[in-house]
């Protein structure tokens, strides 16, 4: 028995016990050790490096179905045997439950934790294996020199790396009990070209999933040049007209588009808040026929892939809307409780300072029969989104997005570059104006900010086609 | 509880045992309790104990490394100074930051009362209170799904090897209510208000019901924009938020990055309206987060950063300071890379200049874009561009009377809106960024989807 087993088990055993003793339906306990790291370069030199530890763990409760499945969460810094207890008795006090005095723990209608699934077994070496700060701090610097090497008018050029390693533990009173090791690294590259008046930044970013030695096969040239390509387009770009138009969306980040005017929308944290228009519309058309859309935590190395979500439970692949019709949500263990859709390993959070909640994780529209050319060629006048920026979707479903990189579409080619357009609408109205998909299914790595913190994803899809939407512009 | 002196004490050992003669250390500790409720039942309760710790050591040849742990125990600290002193090695030569020669002086007092936090019961109940009056306003409103009462106690300490010992505790208390309203037919429309006070039974629960049906209620009849240029007031809360995404303007980090809409010759030149002035008050009574220090505990201060229309001064941390030759402003955070960032806006009328043109009045007004809330501006704001495209909410003003606009976006430059300011109306108003009145600027850009 590894350590791990013989000194947490117990005493989890213990916790988890003792909350059930208090009339708790559920208890679930989250236990995480960080070790992140983050590097930044600018022009010619490393201005930054930033080391971080975190430990922490968040106690949930629920009680049963009768009072609603109601929870309560507390977190902490504290991980001794106190600590723990503490946390436990706060969050049974929210739920005005209260550990039986003396000894009263009754492990009678607790079975105890399951073997224990160990999903880090074989990634124990992935921290070591990571590049050190100096092999960091020499891509990065390489970086910049390219910037400056492909690049003009650049008044800043930046690189910046980051590492997040987490060692994680659930338990809970059904038994759950499972391990992991995640790496998430990312690397980025962004410059500010600036000629008198004329501004335009651009960046790029990439990511990946328990891939230690990642940063060492990164083309710092090949983004190099991409990034002062776009910014020496883009410098002298003008702003894009307001109106309605058809826009082709890009492959890769434009996926942000679904994600945010839809994705979210298929959480089941937004139906238990009645926040989403398709909460009683599975089996029902709420696309255009052409989108198929999934939701996976599998593909390898991707940025959202997990080999298991933040409640113990092994991700899937969920097919949420098929040829246009809605098939299934994304749950988390409260989302099942209190929606009645089944967990689909979504449930996600930051750190242990927050609750899991219904997240997605590699999200994208699939492949469809065109070619880019195609949906180029299809539109008289409207916009090409090459690059996407961020966006957001309120509570009423109304998302907005920003365009980092835009081309005017006139008779089927691509024209002048354009820059300023936000794109604004709401998926019930959006999603079925995807009329077409191309043949060129690609994935970007993104972060998701939600009620469970910020969490890595991947957005993605072919380059598509809306047939009209609002630009905002001048 | 942190203990300054104590962990001076232990700090100052472990340095000395190292062979680390400059150091300093920034700690948290907090406690928080939150509630949210859905349809008359407890959603979830959370709370949270968390600390933090952040311990900067130079090395002999003036590099400095850090590192940042939620670990406050001795060992805690060790592992820390170790991080913080291995890190060092990789310290920026060129420009390294230091110790704030500021961070010694003595701190004028803040008025800030310590409340106890509510138990958690009391706290549900005045939410579940809430939630039903705001439901019970109007019958379109059928949720309030962003809802929340938080309560929230903490500390937090600078030290340094200078002798430097700050401290200071804070306690705080936020409600939010956002409903969403639906009638047959028509578009889901949303609304809300927030309010903070020191502890949650001084929060004004009414006043934000008040304010949060209200403003859904007024929503409810929408109708699209024609797309064009218009003269807009902008809300207190809106106009704050737009200063506040371009706060790189007055940033003298971003200044020296070269990631500014200023550059070091920009002081002293006309960046705004001459009526219109502009402080940074940390300190300010209104300001209910005022903190005495920054992050090297250099004290904050009132500083003036347009006065008259013109660039005044920059926000400084110890290190750009030093480059400027000015004394730092109590603007720091701490870094290996020290960030600079603004605390609170005051936006006023400069005294004697008047408040632009004083006929203007939103409750007469016609033709005009009443924007009440900027949205996305972590998107849609290209700050080292000085560009913005922001959805907004708001009404279209005809003979004073507002109409809601349906989905539309606001789109312009912040240099271009500094100097195209045409009135500040009314008295300013506080809000959780600061102080400021309405704001009326001439000629901006918005996209509606009026056929």
């Amino acid at each position: 028995m590894s350590f791990l087993e013989s000194f947490w088990r117990q005493r989890l055993e213990l916790l988890l016990a003792a909350g059930r003793a208090a009339g708790a339906d559920l208890v679930e306990v989250f236990l995480e050790r960080g070790d992140r790291l983050g590097v930044l370069a600018e022009q010619e030199r490393v201005t930054s490096v930033s080391p971080s530890f975190a430990t922490g763990a968040g106690v949930r409760v629920f009680l049963g179905a009768e009072q609603g499945h109601r929870d309560g969460f507390v977190s902490t810094n504290d991980l001794s045997e106190q600590g723990l207890l503490h946390a436990l008795d706060q969050a049974l006090g929210m739920l005005s439950l209260q550990r039986p005095g003396g000894n009263g723990t009754n492990l009678a209608d607790f079975q105890g934790l399951a073997e224990l699934s160990d999903f880090g077994a074989g990634k124990q070496d992935w921290l070591g294996r990571c590049p050190g700060v100096e092999t960091i701090a020499d891509r990065l610097l390489e970086g910049t020199a390219r910037l400056e090497q492909h690049g003009q008018h650049l008044q800043a050029r930046r690189g910046n790396y980051s590492r997040d390693w987490q060692e994680v533990l659930v338990a809970a009173s059904d038994g759950t009990f499972a391990r992991d090791l995640r790496l998430h690294q990312t690397l980025g590259l962004s410059v500010l070209a600036a000629d008198g008046e004329h501004r335009a930044g651009v960046a790029r970013r990439f990511g990946s999933t328990d891939l230690p030695e990642d940063l060492m096969v990164w083309d710092a040239d090949g983004t190099a040049r991409d990034i002062t390509s776009s910014s020496a387009t883009m410098l002298y770009a003008d702003y894009v007209d307001a109106g309605t138009y058809p826009v082709v969306l890009a492959n890769k980040f434009g996926g942000v588009i679904f994600h945010e005017a839809c994705g979210h929308l298929l959480e089941t944290t937004q139906i238990e808040r009645g926040t989403t228009p398709f909460a009683k519309r599975i089996g029902e058309p709420i696309a255009h026929e052409s989108v198929t859309a999934i939701d996976e935590g599998l593909s390898p190395q991707s940025f959202g892939s997990l080999s298991m979500d933040d409640e113990g439970k092994a991700p899937q692949r969920t097919t949420l809307i098929e040829n246009g019709i809605l098939k299934a949500f994304l749950s988390d263990r409260a989302g099942e409780m209190r929606t009645g859709q089944p967990r689909t390993g979504s449930g996600r959070r930051q750190s242990y300072s927050f609750a899991a909640a219904s997240r997605m994780r590699n999200t994208f529209i699939a492949a469809g029969p065109h070619s880019p050319q195609d949906l180029i060629g299809s539109v008289d006048r409207g916009l090409y989104c090459k690059v996407m920026g961020g966006g957001s979707v309120g509570p009423t479903g109304q998302f907005n997005f920003s365009v980092e990189e835009g081309y005017l579409i006139e008779d089927g080619q691509l024209g002048k570059p354009v820059k300023g357009a936000t794109l604004i609408g709401d998926a019930e109205t959006v999603m079925p104006r995807i009329s077409m998909c191309a043949n060129d299914l690609d994935l970007a790595a993104g972060f998701c900010g939600s009620v469970s913190g910020s969490v890595y994803v991947t957005v993605g899809q072919p380059h598509v086609k809306v047939d009209a939407i609002t630009v905002g512009g001048r | 509880m942190l203990d300054p002196q104590q962990l001076h004490d232990q700090l100052e050992q472990l340095a000395r045992s190292k062979g680390i003669s400059q150091w300093d250390l920034g700690a948290t500790s907090s406690t928080d309790l939150s509630v949210q409720v859905d349809r008359g039942e407890p959603r979830q309760l959370k709370g949270a104990q968390r600390s933090a710790v952040t311990v900067r050591a130079w090395s002999t040849d003036g590099r400095v490394g850090i590192t940042s742990s939620t670990d406050l125990s001795a060992d805690g600290l060790a592992l820390a100074l170790s991080g913080a002193a291995e890190a060092s090695a990789f310290g920026d030569l060129q420009e390294p930051p230091g110790l704030s020669c500021r961070s010694t002086e003595p701190t004028a007092s803040i008025e800030r009362p310590m409340r106890e936090a509510q138990p958690i019961q009391q706290m549900l109940s005045t939410l579940l209170d809430a939630e039903k009056q705001l439901l019970d306003r109007h019958s379109s409103i059928s949720t309030v799904p962003y809802n929340g009462l938080s309560e929230r106690s903490g500390e937090r300490i600078y030290l340094n090897s200078l002798g430097a010992r700050r401290h200071e505790r804070l306690s705080s208390s936020s409600l939010y209510l956002y409903a969403r309203a639906e009638q047959d037919g028509r578009k889901p429309r949303s609304a809300g208000a927030v309010r903070l006070a020191h502890g949650s039974a001084e929060l004004d629960v009414r006043g934000c019901i008040d304010e949060a049906a209200e403003l859904t209620i007024s929503h409810l009849d929408y109708a699209p924009i024609d797309t064009g240029s218009y003269t807009c007031v902008f809300s207190p809360d809106a106009f704050l938020d737009l200063i506040g995404a371009f706060s790189n303007i007055f940033n003298a980090r971003a200044v020296l990055d070269g990631l500014s809409l200023s550059n070091r010759d920009s002081l002293g030149q006309q960046l705004a309206v001459p009526f219109l002035s502009l402080w940074d008050d940390a300190r300010h009574p209104a300001n209910l987060g005022a903190s005495a220090f920054d992050g090297e505990g250099t004290p904050t201060a009132r500083l003036p950063l347009i006065d008259g229309g013109v660039l005044s001064h920059f926000l400084h941390s110890e290190g750009t300071a030093r480059q400027f030759g000015v004394a730092p402003t109590g603007h720091a955070g701490m870094g290996a890379k020290v960030s600079v960032g603004p605390d609170w806006f005051e936006v006023g009328a400069t005294p004697g200049a008047g408040c632009g043109d004083s006929s203007l009045d939103r409750h007469r007004a016609d033709g005009v874009v009443w924007i009440d809330s900027l949205s996305a501006l972590h998107a849609g704001v290209k700050a080292s561009q000085g560009a913005f495209s922001l959805p907004f909410d708001g009404w279209l003003l005809k003979g004073g009377e507002r109409r809601s606009i349906e989905a539309a976006t606001v789109a312009g430059d912040i240099r271009t809106v500094l100097r195209s300011i045409v009135a500040l109306e009314g008295d300013p108003e506080v809000t959780p960024d600061g102080l400021c009145p309405h704001v009326w600027v001439e000629g901006l850009a918005i996209t509606g989807e009026a056929e």
